[in-house]
């Protein structure tokens, strides 16, 4: 008994630092600044001024839209590539098969960053900088993909060949196989893939400090650094608000979701 | 015989559905990594429009650099903290979690949340958790300790990167751990039990060696992971103060696209290259020197 109320004290103690960030974000955005530095837990004043704030400093309901979008087409595509890639090197003998995954795969050792100068380079030329395009055509085939078709690729190698042989008696061709029977079967690597993906693409920052420019433009994780007075210093309040505006739709969602999605993780071995 | 045996057809589908994945990689990382190469061997300045072949003298100014001897420390004494700091914190996380107690779930969640905040948002309210009269300090004067400004000194400002980078993501790990402790067979503690092994014993000797793929996964994540970090840098410390927090890729942004030297932010790029590679490659190796296979 007395080694339950231990662990438990143990727990709550750890559980501090974990939640009381997202607590301190949401709360301070609601307090007036003369109370950002104070200890107490709940504004003694709440204020929502500060969501209005946010949406007269910045055009912040056309930067959350420009996230989503991006995040949502990224994951989709994502999602497309991954799904057909990881299949065919599971399940389709063709020649140059293990070749062209070892090549695939090396996508793995080359973090975006890597690329980031040439990349930039080539946009700059194509007039695509200031766009949303790098943001989205470069991470659907770039290193989080490359971990996404591997998830896909470990998924489909343990399903039993039993089920495509009875497909194929049945008369399905190889595309119908893989859209009628392996992919409905596939549905949690992609629920992983998903939401990996999509975490990815919603936290970008180097990216799109590099190559967007004006603020219409800008994405969420860019957007919420521009919340400063005019000696350059942040306005916590404000600041916050749009952080809790980023990060608490998303939060509930997930932890809605979380039962499939950690455990979708945990099977599937790999983090994003 | 038709030509279009099931066979052929089969390859031709088989070539399909891996093309979009083949052209893509090869548009958007293998020839920009060629790209990498060949400009890190030119000096290009974008502000000045020049652009010329110089050789190995980019390489030359990579030994001679002092800014980036103080980041390669920099980076050093970042990954070596996260990783150990990170894969240890996961693992008490995930052997808590894994014991007999009703309510492990929400524990989990709540651990595990960090991960799903949006990273700048959790930065920032870490920047002001972490001011002078922060809330940190706040706690840390309730137990009479008069707390330094974490984003100011140069040792304080590394351990407080460091430390805000793991919450966030210690989550991942601690489900990777957790699913490979339920993988442990329970006789085998049974045994070891029998044999009057105590419980340190029992993890030392059989978690440890059972969960050593999981460890040495989460590891090379974390490691290679570590090298990505820059968010975080450019909003907590802007890889100050002076250079004690910047890391390489901070400097990387700094040289391309702050100081417009785009054949040296190559240079370094591949450095970059080579070091996550050799670290990867590395770690492959020691698998087979360290982890236990059931075969």
């Amino acid at each position: 008994m007395s080694r339950k109320v231990w662990l438990y004290g143990l727990l709550c103690l750890l559980c501090v630092p974990f939640v009381f960030p997202t607590w301190w974000m949401i709360t301070s955005s609601m307090k007036p600044i003369s109370e950002i530095f104070s200890e107490s837990l709940l504004p003694s004043q709440w204020t929502f001024s500060t969501y209005e704030t946010v949406f007269k400093m910045q055009p912040f309901g056309q930067q959350y839209w420009n996230s989503l979008y991006i995040a949502v087409i990224v994951t989709a595509g994502t999602m497309a590539v991954a799904a057909l890639a990881g299949y065919a090197f599971a399940r389709i003998r063709f020649p140059g098969q293990n070749v062209l995954f070892v090549v695939v795969l090396t996508g793995l050792l080359i973090p975006s960053e890597v690329t980031i100068v040439p990349l930039f380079q080539l946009f700059q030329s194509l007039g695509l900088t200031n766009t949303h395009w790098p943001l989205i055509i470069v991470p659907i085939f770039g290193a989080p993909c490359v971990l996404a078709i591997f998830i896909m690729r470990q998924f489909f190698i343990a399903l039993p060949p039993e089920l495509e042989e009875a497909a194929r008696m049945d008369g399905l061709g190889r595309a119908g196989i893989f859209y009628r029977v392996a992919l409905p079967l596939a549905r949690p690597a992609l629920g992983a893939v998903a939401i990996f993906t999509f975490l990815h693409s919603w936290n970008l920052y180097l990216e799109p400090i590099v190559y967007l420019s004006t603020p219409d433009m800008f994405t969420l994780p860019q957007a919420l650094t521009q919340f400063v007075d005019i000696y350059g210093g942040p306005m916590w309040n404000v600041q916050l608000a749009a952080a809790t505006m980023t990060a608490v739709p998303i939060l509930v969602v997930f932890v809605l979701a979380q039962r499939q999605f950690i455990e979708g993780l945990a099977h599937t071995g790999v983090k994003g | 015989m038709t030509f279009w045996t099931y066979r052929r057809r089969d390859n031709l589908v088989g070539y399909l559905f891996v093309a979009p994945a083949l052209l893509g990689s090869l548009a958007f990382v293998l020839i920009p990594l060629g790209l990498v190469g060949w400009y890190s061997l030119n000096e290009w300045n974008v502000l000045g429009g020049t652009f010329e072949f110089i050789g190995a003298e980019n390489y030359q100014q990579l030994l001679s650099d002092e800014k980036l001897r103080e980041s390669l420390v920099a980076t050093a004494w970042f990954a070596a903290g996260l990783v150990v700091l990170n894969l240890s914190l996961a693992l008490l996380l995930a052997v808590l979690l894994n014991q007999k107690l009703r309510g492990t779930t929400v524990f989990r969640t709540l651990f595990f949340s960090p991960v799903l905040v949006s990273l700048v948002a959790w930065t920032l309210v870490w920047q002001l958790m972490l001011q002078p009269e922060g809330s940190v300090n706040g706690l840390l004067g309730f137990f009479g300790v008069d707390g330094p400004n974490w984003l100011r000194g140069d040792s304080t400002a590394m351990v407080a990167v460091i430390v805000v980078q793991v919450i966030k993501n210690v989550g991942l790990n601690m489900v990777l751990f957790l699913a490979a402790l339920q993988g442990v067979p329970a006789p085998l503690y049974e045994a070891a039990k029998i044999d009057g092994a105590g419980a340190w014993t029992r993890f030392r000797r059989i978690t440890i060696p059972l969960i050593s793929p999981t460890i040495l996964l989460t590891s090379i994540i974390t490691i290679v992971g570590s090298l990505q970090v820059f968010a975080q840098i450019a909003v907590l410390t802007q890889g100050g103060p002076g250079t004690s927090t910047t890391v390489l890729i901070y400097y990387l942004y700094q040289q391309a696209f702050q100081f417009h030297h785009f054949g040296y932010g190559a240079t370094l790029s591949v450095l970059l290259f080579v070091i996550v590679a050799a670290l990867t490659l590395l770690q492959w190796r020691m698998r087979r020197k360290w982890v236990l296979h059931e075969s």
